[in-house]
């Protein structure tokens, strides 16, 4: 539109020290720290030693600060093993999801066939549902698959197989949609020119194509990482084993079996969303181009 | 192409740029015939693997709870299966004691979500879209519980609202025996203890979403209101409020589906005890409880079903139209 403008704005120099932007420093400021609150008190909590606080009440100075709850929470209840249940779900659930779905995306964006345009709805449509709209039936699927030695439960249900299906299967609408828009901004002559040499589809789609999308599919990578990460509904409901379950749903039964005062709930939940955090604060950019990219995803 | 990810408007991702679309129509035919056999058979796989899982998993499923919606199953067997009709959802709307208060906290949590964070994001969104000093350590700390996932966003709230080692009834004194306030557990706190901890996640999300529609706009339009001699307000009001009516769109979806599908934090909470009763809490209670109501799960998941696609499809309709059109 009026790029000249855009560009002078951009360099334009931050306005000068009005009482205005103090008073709105001093209002983000204020934000910012009431916002962090539920956190900043859960880490406080997590820091003190049960007896301490349940002498002095919670809300008092703190004699001690310590990362034993956090140890404690770790080793309790074999903290690690449930990190590994996560790692074996999410990295496959993601990897494969982007692989589909950027098939997918290639395929309805680079040729033009009649159907392209249902097949994209159907894709975003199912990413928008409630999970709920579909547990019902999932579920009894699930419990009919018979995997005898393919999962230890010997069915998809309460396995890890099944959980990375129902992810790749829910997520891929989502990306699929994404990274059809992504693709369908790279010309039309790289591929064409491909074509005419004689350079197979796959290739284009592998040589070609994917390559090219590779900032699209960093963030996706990104937001879908976290997504994954955090799911809790899926494993609720088609994890039963305990042992089996991923770290966020996993939380939920320790809270109940290990974790018997708050200070320790609290050095638990905060643990568990480390992983999260790490995540967001490397990848800050690809997580936010991300989630704006695409941002019909409920 | 990297830095236009990060600009870009929702509504402008979906819509493709204008060059290669108008070519793309005139080429397919003779593209087509470029295919060697081989190549159309890995067409075939590279959107059939993908379009199988799926349509299996969430659409051959989504209509299956319509089917099973009007029947009766244990789950034991399927010659348990029998037709009953219209009989679940008549027990539904006449019989369940969960069934209208949970629309009823489902429509309340819309309205929450729109009427409080949505504003406060867009707030926040104007405010640090101002080019002002540390913005990008405000917009982290509001950010921030949209990292956290919501299960843990539960346990946060929980130490925050207990009874008795709470933050608040710590600070009001109102953790001693006798004078408890039960934010959890008193049906006519917990739904809206429940929402501020909504509240405080969606507000980040917001704010993110119109930080990238406020990207988007144009800035001579801003500097032709300011040489009009238009204060900030009215700046807002009539110039760039209205050009984010995408954003709007967008936002306003989101809104809907996130109150469709909130399940996490009451489940952590409460497990959807009186005074949180969701939809989706009721479904996955039919599911995960005792008794298998296979049938009258899928009712209510058709209820939900229905509610939802209201509002995906003509949002759907509307922005692939749109993408044609460019």
């Amino acid at each position: 539109m009026s790029t000249p403008t855009a560009a002078l704005d951009r360099q334009r120099p931050r306005p000068p020290v009005r009482p205005a932007r103090v008073l709105l420093h001093v209002f983000l400021v204020v934000t910012s720290l009431a916002w962090l609150a539920p956190l900043l008190w859960a880490m406080f909590a997590a820091l003190r030693p049960y007896g301490e606080t349940s002498e002095k009440g919670y809300v008092s100075w703190p004699d001690t600060l310590s990362l034993d709850n956090f140890k404690n929470a770790f080793q309790q209840s074999d903290m690690t093993h449930y990190f590994v249940n996560t790692l074996v779900i999410a990295v496959p659930a993601v990897l494969l999801t982007l692989l589909l779905s950027s098939m997918v995306a290639f395929y309805v964006s680079r040729f033009d066939f009649r159907l392209n345009v249902f097949l994209l709805l159907v894709f975003t449509a199912g990413n928008l549902l409630p999970q709920q709209v579909i547990i019902t039936p999932l579920y009894r699927m699930y419990l009919l698959v018979d995997l005898p030695g393919i999962t230890a439960s010997g069915k998809l249900y309460d396995s890890a197989l099944g959980l990375v299906l129902i992810h790749v299967a829910f997520q891929s609408g989502f990306c699929a949609f994404v990274l059809s828009n992504y693709m369908r901004m790279l010309p039309d002559e790289l591929t064409e020119a491909a074509l005419v040499d004689g350079a197979s589809v796959w290739r284009m789609y592998w040589q070609i194509v994917l390559p090219l999308c590779k900032p699209a599919m960093a963030a996706l990578a990104t937001l879908l990482s976290i997504w994954i990460y955090n799911d809790f509904f899926w494993a609720i409901v088609l994890i039963s084993t305990g042992e089996n379950m991923p770290i966020t749903s996993a939380l939920n039964n320790l809270s109940g079996q290990y974790f018997t005062d708050p200070n320790l709930v609290a050095a638990g939940a905060l643990l568990t969303a480390i992983p999260t955090l790490i995540v967001y604060f490397a990848l800050q950019r690809q997580f936010v181009s991300g989630l704006t990219l695409g941002a019909n995803k409920g | 192409m990297t830095a236009e990810t990060d600009t870009k408007t929702p509504e402008a991702a979906a819509v493709p740029p204008p060059g290669p679309a108008h070519e793309q129509k005139a080429a397919p035919r003779g593209r087509r015939r470029l295919l060697t056999r081989r190549d159309r058979i890995t067409l075939a796989l590279m959107a059939g693997v993908p379009t199988v899982l799926h349509v299996a998993l969430v659409w051959v499923t989504a209509f299956a709870s319509i089917a099973l919606a009007f029947t009766t199953w244990d789950g034991i067997g399927f010659d348990s299966i029998k037709w009953v009709g219209l009989d679940n959802f008549r027990e539904l709307f006449t019989n369940n004691p969960q069934f209208w208060p949970a629309v009823q906290h489902n429509i309340i949590w819309f309205v929450v979500l729109i009427l409080v964070p949505t504003p406060m994001g867009l707030f926040l969104a104007v405010q640090l879209d101002k080019r002002i000093r540390f913005s990008r350590v405000y917009q982290t700390a509001f950010f921030l519980p949209v990292v956290v996932s919501l299960a843990v966003t539960g346990f946060v709230w929980q130490l925050v609202y207990n009874p008795d080692t709470g933050l608040i009834n710590s600070l009001v004194g109102a953790n001693k025996p006798g004078h408890y306030i039960d934010w959890i557990g008193d049906p006519h706190l917990n739904l809206w203890a429940v929402l501020i901890a909504a509240s405080w996640r969606h507000t980040g999300y917001m704010m993110i979403l119109y930080l990238a529609g406020l990207k988007g706009v144009d800035p001579s339009l801003r500097e032709a209101s300011a040489l009009d001699g238009a204060n900030e307000w009215q700046t807002f009001k009539s110039v760039i409020f209205p050009t984010l009516r995408p954003t709007n769109t967008v936002v306003l979806v989101v809104t809907i589906i996130e109150a469709l599908r909130a399940f996490d934090l009451v489940f952590v909470f409460n497990k959807g005890a009186q005074g949180t009763e969701l939809l989706s809490i009721l479904i996955t209670n039919n599911i995960i409880g005792e008794s298998s109501r296979i049938g009258y799960g899928s009712a209510i998941a058709v209820v939900l079903l229905v509610i939802s696609l209201a509002v995906i499809i003509p949002y759907l309709i509307a922005t692939f139209r749109k993408e044609r059109r460019a």
